[in-house]
C-alpha cells in the first residue's frame, strides 16, 4: 500500500514545518516518552473527542474485528519529522457512509468523492488530535495530506514497526478501526 | 447583524461545509460565503471579492494557510479583515506561526460550533 509514499510527503511536511518552525530536534527525544506517546488510553480519547465534537456520536472501543464487506474505505496520514509513521483509518461501506452522513448532514448511497474526502478528514483529524495529546509531538511532527484508498481485499503492511496501535470502535451499528504505526522514533 | 461574507480556505469541501454550518450556528446569518480549495484559489477569490471574515485551513496542498496568510499581507489583499485559521496542527509553535503571519484567531480541529462563536463573532464584531 502507499504507506511510504503518505509518509515521505509528511516529512516534507515536517522539513517545511507544514509552513511552521519546528523546534530544534536536537534539543527533544521522544525516546523517553515512548510509554506517553504508545499509550492505548491516547487513541481512544482522541477518537471519542472527535467523533463526539465532529459527528455528535458516542463511540466504544469493541472486540469485534471490523466486519468484512465488499467495499471498504481507507485513509492515511502520515506523520514525519520526530516520529514516523501513519494513522491509518479502515472502514466497510456502510459505517462510511453513515460517517459522511453525520459529517455532513447529507444521505449517501454510494462511496463517492464527498464520502472519500469526509473519512479523509477523520483521518486527518484523529492524526492531529492523537499527537496533540503529547506535546513534544504536537511541535515536532508534521502531517501529510490524507490519501484515501477504496476497494477490497487489500491489507496494510509494516515491516518491524516501533510500536503499533489498533483498536477497534463501535457507534451505533457500525464499526471502524484506527491504527497508528510507529516505525521510527527520534 | 448586517450580511457577513466570508471566505473559507480548506482542501476538503466537507470541511468547508462544516465551518459553514458552525458559522451559521454560531449566529453568523444572514452569511455569503466562497470556498477555496487552495490558498491559490483563495488569494485569486480575495482580487476580486471584497469579503469580512477569511477561515483558512494550514496543511493544504500547493499553497499551505500560512503562506496564504503571508500572501494577502504582502499584496494587500482584504485590509483589516480578520483572519481565524482552523486547523489540526495545535502546539503552541504553531499558534504563534499563525499568529506572527498575521492571524487574528486560531481553531484547532475537532472543533464545536461554541468555539467558532467564542472566536470567531468578536472578531467579527470588532471588524
Amino acid at each position: 500500500m502507499l504507506l511510504n509514499g503518505v509518509r515521505k510527503a509528511a516529512i516534507a511536511t515536517a522539513g517545511r514545518g507544514g509552513g511552521i518552525e519546528m523546534e530544534p530536534s536536537m534539543a527533544v527525544s521522544l525516546r523517553e516518552s515512548l510509554q506517553q506517546v504508545s499509550d492505548p488510553r491516547n487513541l481512544d480519547a482522541t477518537v471519542e473527542e472527535v467523533f463526539q465534537l465532529m459527528l455528535g456520536v458516542n463511540c466504544r472501543r469493541d472486540s469485534e474485528p471490523v466486519k468484512q464487506e465488499l467495499e471498504s474505505v481507507t485513509a492515511v496520514v502520515g506523520f514525519g519529522g520526530l516520529l514516523s509513521g501513519a494513522c491509518v483509518f479502515t472502514s466497510g461501506r456502510a459505517a462510511a457512509l453513515k460517517i459522511a452522513g453525520h459529517m455532513t448532514g447529507m444521505e449517501f448511497q454510494e462511496i463517492d468523492d464527498t464520502v472519500k474526502d469526509g473519512i479523509g478528514e477523520i483521518c486527518n483529524m484523529l492524526a492531529g488530535a492523537w499527537k496533540g495529546k503529547v506535546p513534544e509531538l504536537a511541535a515536532n511532527c508534521g502531517l501529510s495530506v490524507p490519501a484515501v484508498i477504496t476497494g477490497c481485499d487489500y491489507r496494510l503492511h509494516v515491516q518491524a514497526p516501533e510500536f503499533q496501535l489498533h483498536h477497534i470502535y463501535r457507534f451505533a451499528e457500525s464499526s471502524f478501526a484506527v491504527t497508528i504505526v510507529c516505525d521510527g522514533l527520534q | 447583524m448586517s450580511e457577513v461574507r466570508t471566505l473559507i480556505v480548506d482542501d476538503s469541501s466537507v470541511m468547508r461545509k462544516i465551518v459553514e454550518r458552525s458559522l451559521r450556528q454560531a449566529g453568523l446569518d444572514p452569511l455569503v460565503v466562497h470556498e477555496a480549495g487552495s490558498g491559490t484559489e483563495g488569494l485569486e477569490i480575495l482580487k476580486v471579492k471584497q469579503v469580512d471574515l477569511i477561515l483558512s485551513d494550514i496543511n493544504m496542498p500547493s499553497m499551505d494557510g500560512l503562506e496564504f496568510l503571508r500572501q494577502i499581507r504582502a499584496q494587500n489583499l482584504a485590509p483589516g479583515v480578520p483572519v481565524v485559521m482552523i486547523t489540526t496542527e495545535s502546539s503552541e509553535e504553531h499558534v504563534k506561526q499563525a499568529i506572527l503571519a498575521g492571524a487574528q484567531g486560531y481553531i484547532r480541529k475537532p472543533f464545536t460550533a461554541e468555539q467558532v462563536k467564542e472566536r470567531v463573532l468578536p472578531l467579527v464584531h470588532a471588524a
